[in-house]
This record gives C-alpha cells, structure tokens and sequence, in this order.
C-alpha cells in the first residue's frame, strides 16, 4: 500500500516525518533494524533517492545510524527519542492552538474544554 | 565517462511541415527516475524514437553515455513502445530466449522471477492473454535487460490500478544508480512520487525540466497541479 502525500509539500520532508513518526510512536523500537532504502520506497511507492536523502537526515538528527554491514538501526539513545517525541508534540500542540485561536478560544477555555473530554 | 546520460543538442524533427520537436535540449543524468510528460501530441514519443533511432533527427544530436545514437548506444538502451510489437503466436519463454539471443545484458532469471509474481505461465502464448496481461509481458522483457537507460512510452496509460502499481514497484525495486529510467505519461498523479525529475513538453519545446521536490518546494504544489496550470486548454 503506497503512503499518502499532501500535495502541497515536497515529498522528501513528508517521508522524514512519517519515519520520524514511526520511530517515535515506537512502530520501530530502539535497536531495531530499519528496512533497506529498496524495500522501504518500494512499499512507500516512492523514488529511491528521496528515500535515501530522507534517511541521511534521520542519520543526522542521530535517529538512525548506519552499521556498515548490516544496513541502518535505529538509535538505542532513548532519551533522544523522547526529546524528538516531545519537540514532535509541542509542533503539533502549536498547530492545534493556532487553530483554536482563531476560533475565538481563550487559552483558560481551551483547557476546560480538553479536561471536560478527558473526563467524558 | 560523460557526466550526462542522455544528451540532446537543439534537437528538430518535422514531419512534412509539421514541427514535431522545436530546437529541443537537454542533459539528464545518472541513476534517475525521470517523467517526460506532455499532453498528447506534445512530442514525447517523437524524442523516445529519435533516443533509440527509429527516427532520425531534422537537424541537432543526441548522445547517450557520449555515443551518437547506433549500434553502440542500442546496447545499452531499452525501449518499451507504446504500442506492444509482441507476436501473438509466441509465449514468454519463447520470447525469453529471444531476447537472450539478442541482448547481452538480458537476464533470464529476472525474468522468470518476474513472470512468476505476476503468475504468468510462461508456456501460454500471447494470443490468449487479456491486453494487460500482454503489456506486463513486455514490461517484464524490457525491465529483465541491463540497461543503462530505459525509455518506457507510457507504461501506465492502459492498465488497471493494480498493474499500475506493479508497473511502478518494478520500476523502483530495479533501481540502479548507474541507470535511468524515462517515463513518458500524461499521467503524473500516480508517478509523481516515483520521479526525481520531471520533464515538461509542449509543442515540441522544453517548458521545464526540474527535480519534483524542488517544484513542491518552490511552487507550493504538486507537479500535477503545475501541469495542469501549463497545459490548461
């Protein structure tokens, strides 16, 4: 099944963050072996360049690191993967509030609201 | 070893007095997945026969890894046509021994191997098979080659979505980054995360030739939606 891209964005920062995703919701557990860049655009159904360009960045944001024989891992570095989960949260967070604002929501309103749908 | 791949220098070709492709240049790398797409009569098809020499240019050149197009550069290029020349009184193992005969750089192991996902009896002759089932046949012989470039005249405009899909699954699965593959559609929705590079054509002339994500990037939209702005009708 091909992922889905938006269409107004490169598709190289799309498949940085859908790996990101994975590897922060723990689909890819710490440790684990990422597929090869062949396997993975072929299920993303995507160029196998952008695939390659996307995983670099992930090596530079020290996410994934590349084992010369046996392809690329993902990081044991636990607290990395929180710090990146917690940055991840905090950009959504932003989105969310600059929506909420423009409808009109205080931030004192916007808590109220979230803790009554906790509590339902 | 050229830097390009595949090189056109101010390329013409007229039919009678019909401009098929208008002073056409351009230089294509390495190890690229490139979209050559065009509404119909664009000139698309018109470049793919003069890269493999079923036409001769009106004035211009090309070269493919800095040979003039010939016997040498027929080696290392492999054509799929829009239209299928398979005969219909043959199967696929006939023809897997056809091509072996004929091309160096053909593997008859990845063909076979291909036939077999697909589940193809490679005894059954064509005549028998539903027109995608034919087109994949030909897509199979054209991928099982070598090749440094591969030029596909619309591989995806008459299958069905699954078809497409393995169409484009074997396109990426066969990357080679000595290689290059052109695919000419009018098609982009279905490709465009396929592509490094899109090429744009219209009346035999370059409109834009850029890398997809740059296009996303810079236009804040998809090369679809480009398309659909340069060629509005």
């Amino acid at each position: 099944m091909a992922w889905d891209f938006e269409s107004d964005r490169p598709i190289y920062t799309q498949l940085l963050e859908k790996i990101q995703q994975m590897i922060i919701s723990g689909k890819y557990q710490p440790g684990d072996r990422l597929p090869s860049v062949r396997d993975l655009s072929t299920e993303a159904e995507v160029n196998p360049n952008t695939m390659q360009r996307a995983l670099q960045e992930l090596e530079r944001q020290g996410l994934v690191y590349s084992q010369r024989t046996s392809g690329r891992m993902i990081t044991d570095d636990i607290v990395l993967i929180k710090a990146m989960k917690q940055k991840v949260a905090i950009e959504y967070m932003k989105k969310f509030l600059g929506t909420m604002k423009e409808l009109g929501f205080s931030k004192a309103e916007i808590i109220e609201l979230l803790s009554d749908m906790n509590s339902e | 070893m050229s830097d390009f791949l595949l090189e056109a220098r101010g390329v013409s070709k007229l039919f009678g007095n019909k401009t098929a492709l208008d002073n056409f240049s351009i230089r294509i790398g390495r190890g690229k997945l490139v979209g050559l797409l065009g509404p119909n009569g664009s000139g698309k098809s018109t470049f793919i026969k003069l890269c493999n020499g079923l036409l001769q240019p009106s004035s211009g050149e090309i070269l493919i890894d800095g040979k003039s197009i010939g016997i040498e550069t027929k080696k290392i290029v492999s054509y799929l046509p829009e239209r299928t020349y398979l005969d219909n009184g043959m199967s696929p193992k006939d023809y897997i021994q056809y091509f072996s005969d004929f091309y160096e750089d053909f593997d008859p192991k990845k063909a076979n191997e291909m036939l077999g996902n697909l589940k193809i009896d490679p005894e059954q002759k064509l005549k028998t098979m539903s027109k995608g089932t034919k087109e994949k046949v030909q897509l199979i012989l054209v991928m099982s080659r070598n090749a440094k470039l591969y030029l596909l005249d619309e591989p995806i405009g008459g299958v069905d979505p699954a078809a497409r899909d393995y169409i484009l699954n074997t396109i990426i699965r066969n990357y080679n980054p000595e290689a290059t593959v052109v695919i000419s559609t009018h098609l982009i929705t279905d490709i465009e995360p396929v592509l490094d590079e899109a090429i744009f054509i219209k009346d035999g002339q370059l409109v834009l030739y850029m890398p997809v994500d740059d296009i996303r990037e810079r236009e804040g939209k998809s090369v679809d939606a480009l398309f659909r702005e340069v060629f509005r009708c």
